[in-house]
């Protein structure tokens, strides 16, 4: 583990900090001092003071716009935005590397051509996330009562925009779930590194994976499908009664 | 710099049959995707339908896609993060498995009208030679400059 790493997640250690910090993550675009104050309930200083350290540490990057529609002389001095920065930060202890070990089996199933089978595995392994998440399910496909009645006992599903276990279960997968035009949609891949690499591959297997969350908590498979744009998960998931 | 792309697929059965039909039900959208894409430049079309596919000397089971783009992320954007994607992630219904490169690409001067015999003179560059400045894919990426882009 690169010290470095460890200096800018570290500074995340302060709670307001941390609340900017996901702030702006969660807008997924700029935002700026003033946004961020507002919606925090803080000074506006205090918010450019704790903008600025993230900034400084590389979790966000900074630049500067215009805000508003008005332009030229008049229009007043660029406002400082901020987004979330896109290199990943790393902390693992004791060191692990599973980056690369996914990179080598992506690349095997390629040379193999498999990639049937790992779509296959990766349906497997979503519906055992479902299940693991909302063991009180059973076999899944009778999950009406204890979804219908409020929170689900698991940990699994606590403020998420959009309620359903569906939702809550991507979120803390860290997908990023939000909802737009009677979808969820997915602001963050957790597979980036290698569906840059093996985006074919990778983003397959990732729909696979979500499919499999879906069918395990009795919801029609079919809601998510392959829809990719830009600096988002390549998975959208059309909103049933209660995903 | 301009980017151009080429890419040669073999079909598995012709353009007109049943297996097909789906890829060719696609090529309207797709390519109406890829004309208004940002960052899109040139295409080399068959001929005035949107379903025409190009012509060439090079065999009636391959079918070929070649087009010039501002950048690497444009390109990547159409190809994998786009509309574009859940059509290629079908490519085994209609394509056979490429044993060697199947894809190229290479930089041009801006306003280069690349030809055909170009595009398969490095894509013949690259499966001769690997990888290298004149001849390279998104997974060893040269820049204009000719320096290897970091993975």
């Amino acid at each position: 583990m690169e010290s470095d790493e460890l200096d800018a997640v570290s500074v995340l250690n302060d709670p307001l900090r941390r609340k900017l910090y996901r702030f702006v993550a969660a807008r997924g675009r700029e935002v700026g001092r003033n946004e961020a104050a507002e919606a925090l309930g803080i000074q506006r200083t205090l918010a450019a003071f704790h903008l600025d350290k993230l900034a400084d540490a590389g979790l966000l990057e900074a630049d500067f716009r215009r805000l508003g529609d008005r332009t030229g002389p008049g229009s007043g001095r660029p406002a400082k935005v901020y987004r979330r920065a896109r290199a990943e930060r790393i902390v693992s202890l004791p060191p692990r590397d599973y980056r690369t070990l996914a990179l080598i089996l992506a690349e095997a199933v390629d040379l193999l051509g498999a990639e049937e089978r790992a779509e296959e595995a990766a349906r497997r392994a979503g519906e055992r996330l479902a299940r693991a998440a909302f063991p009180e399910d059973g076999d899944g496909a009778a999950s009406g009562a204890v979804a219908a009645g409020g929170r689900p006992a698991s940990s699994v599903g606590a403020g998420v925009a959009g309620g359903g276990r569906v939702a809550a279960l991507l979120a803390e997968r860290g997908y990023e779930p939000y909802e737009e035009e009677g979808r969820i949609r997915l602001r963050n891949c957790p597979f980036h590194a290698s569906a840059e690499r093996h985006p074919l591959l990778v983003c397959s297997m990732n729909l696979a994976l979500c499919q499999g969350v879906l069918a395990a908590l009795g919801e029609p498979e079919d809601a998510a499908e392959l829809d990719p744009r830009p600096g988002e998960c390549c998975v959208a998931i059309s909103k049933t009664n209660e995903s | 710099m301009h980017l151009a792309q080429l890419n040669v697929a073999h079909m598995l059965a012709p353009l007109d049959t049943p297996q097909l039909a789906d890829f060719v039900a696609n090529l309207e959208p797709v390519n109406a995707l890829s004309d208004v894409a940002p960052g899109f430049v040139w295409r080399l079309k068959g001929g005035d339908l949107p379903t025409d596919t190009v012509k060439h000397d090079y065999g009636d089971e391959l079918l070929i896609n070649f087009s010039v783009w501002e950048s690497r992320e444009t390109l990547w954007n159409f190809v994998y993060r786009s509309p574009h994607l859940p059509v290629m992630k079908r490519r085994r219904e209609w394509f056979a498995r490429a044993a060697v490169p199947y894809t190229v690409m290479w930089w041009i001067p801006e306003g280069h009208v690349p030809t055909l015999e170009e595009g398969m003179g490095r894509l013949g560059l690259l499966r001769a030679q690997g990888p290298g400045p004149e001849a390279f894919t998104f997974k060893e990426f040269y820049e204009p400059d000719g320096t290897l882009a970091p993975a």
